[in-house]
């Protein structure tokens, strides 16, 4: 029996110097990822300097919401059941997140998703994705 | 420099009690100490190395060696999770090889049953780590994010839940001759895919179980090796390795074992296929199946067929695995399994396993370790151990 996953209370993230930036953008509806402007890697989740190679020369960059489902489960012992999951972005770095507004036996891996903003509990709103 | 034969488990010690509602973590972790150091004909006067990771309550080594009375010149509290006393035994080696110590005693203890912990299915927070706000609200648990490696590895080699299992009814196979074991019932394959589904793609029985308590490690230089009245167990080759996202890079298919398997094999100077036994971190199936793709037991990909049809049994098996039931069965100690991985494998060497699982004339043994979360970020340690 499929289950249809919606939207669960998610808690507030910690917000720190460093990251505040990623979450200003997301109260505005925007996704942001790091790019180095000396190896020109994008990174996820964003840090101060590049973890491929250490330069601070790290510029935020809106990404496009568009991804891939890289992989995903359905957690079935839950209260309210979710679905974990790990996002290509088009940029290229794969982040986690939640894939809610479908039904659980209609996901897939390579499937094409699109980011979506959910408020969390007292805190910015948190980068979920759907079916695009 | 090379590690080999520079160091002798001579000790080794699993705590029989599987919930410890009426004991201390430390009073925990000083029983195996006594076990093991019983075991291999010391006492705690002769320990000048000890080693522990983040199970050890309080400030660690600090409070540890304040409650066990020791007195040490070398101390190490390297923490990769669930791996830690695998990596642990290798440290010691190379203490011992630098003439850091001469006797290190190895210790893990936990009470996560008695503390009613939801070990696997609440979300895991590391508290104030950099990943945490990118991550915690979104629910991960240990069994899920295991799943989404598990889900990734049959969409791209076709394996199956069904191939999963195997590595269950072979796991329990081997318990019901274990009396300690937490699980003694066989299974089968349509029992396992039967259990109810917990995150897709793993059911309850392709999960290890919760346990408390402990077990511990005495490893010595090969002088003192030889005077003591206990079968010979040599350190041949070891390796260890963090894995971690690479900055989004995710490859949810290749774990640490990747680069232990190699680095400790190239030590032994021995191959895959002259493995008589081996000892799998097994949290769950997935973690087996990953692990002896990486280290080289079969192609990345043909893990699912290698497990299949009793591979891993005792007795009718190309690869005994965890004979003494293993986390999926036996028990998972503080919800860290790498000690009672080189446990066993010292019994087998030793020829002190169960009868019944006993392989004959056992003189070459694996055992692995991997701890963290399969993929993402992770811990891995390899110890090949030979039987003098």
């Amino acid at each position: 029996m499929s289950i249809t996953i919606g939207r669960r209370e998610m808690p507030a993230p910690a917000v720190t110097p460093e990251t505040r930036p990623f979450w200003e953008a997301a109260a505005e509806g925007r996704l942001l990822v790091k790019r180095c402007d000396d190896c020109g890697e994008h990174h996820y989740y964003p840090r101060a300097a590049c973890p491929f190679c250490g330069s601070e020369r790290t510029q935020w960059r809106q990404a496009s919401g568009q991804g891939t489902i890289y992989s995903f489960s359905v957690m079935r012992r839950a209260e309210v059941p979710y679905v974990v999951a790990y996002v290509t972005l088009e940029e290229g770095p794969t982040m986690m997140t939640n894939i809610v507004d479908t039904e659980a036996d209609g996901i897939r891996i390579g499937q094409r998703v699109v980011v979506h903003f959910q408020p969390s509990d007292g805190g910015p709103p948190l980068p979920v994705f759907a079916p695009a | 420099m090379s590690l080999k034969g520079k160091a002798y488990i001579a000790g080794a010690y699993e705590h029989p009690i599987r919930r410890a509602d009426d004991k201390s973590v430390a009073q925990l972790h000083a029983e195996v100490a006594r076990g093991a150091l019983a075991d291999a004909g010391l006492t705690m006067r002769d320990v000048d190395g000890y080693f522990c990771a983040g199970d050890a309550p309080g400030l660690g080594a600090l409070s540890m060696v304040d409650y066990m009375g020791m007195t040490l010149r070398h101390v190490d509290t390297t923490e990769t999770g669930g791996s830690s006393y695998v990596v642990h035994v290798a440290h010691a080696a190379a203490a011992i090889a630098a003439g850091r110590c001469n006797v290190a005693l190895i210790t893990l203890a936990g009470r996560p049953k008695a503390e009613g912990m939801a070990t696997g299915t609440a979300p895991r927070n590391y508290g104030p780590s950099p990943d945490v706000p990118f991550e915690l609200p979104y629910a991960p648990t240990t069994v899920n994010m295991y799943a989404m490696a598990a889900m990734r590895h049959m969409h791209e080699y076709g394996t199956t839940s069904e191939q999963l299992a195997w590595i269950r009814v072979a796991a329990s196979h081997h318990a019901q001759h274990n009396p300690h074991a937490m699980v003694r019932d066989v299974v089968t394959v349509q029992d396992v895919v039967g259990s109810p589904m917990i995150a897709d793609p793993l059911h309850r029985l392709d999960c290890c179980v919760i346990s408390d308590g402990g077990g511990a490690l005495v490893v010595v230089r090969p002088e003192i090796a030889r005077q003591l009245k206990r079968p010979l167990v040599k350190v041949i080759g070891t390796g260890e390795f963090m894995r971690a996202q690479i900055g989004g890079k995710v490859d949810l298919l290749t774990t640490g074992a990747a680069w232990t398997g190699p680095a400790a094999f190239a030590e032994a100077g021995v191959k895959p296929a002259d493995i008589q036994y081996a000892s799998i971190y097994d949290s769950f199936t997935i973690t087996v199946l990953l692990t002896l793709e990486d280290l080289g037991f079969c192609k990345k990909g043909e893990g699912g067929r290698f497990v299949s049809d009793g591979n891993l049994i005792s007795g009718s098996g190309k690869l005994p695995f965890n004979t003494d039931g293993g986390g999926l069965c036996n028990n998972h100690p503080g919800n860290r399994g790498g000690m009672t991985k080189v446990i066993e494998a010292v019994r087998q060497l030793r020829a002190e396993a169960h009868p019944k699982v006993q392989i004959p004339n056992c003189r070459l043994a694996l055992a692995h370790g991997t701890g963290g979360s399969l993929g993402t970020r992770h811990g891995s340690g390899t110890l090949i151990m030979e039987r003098e």
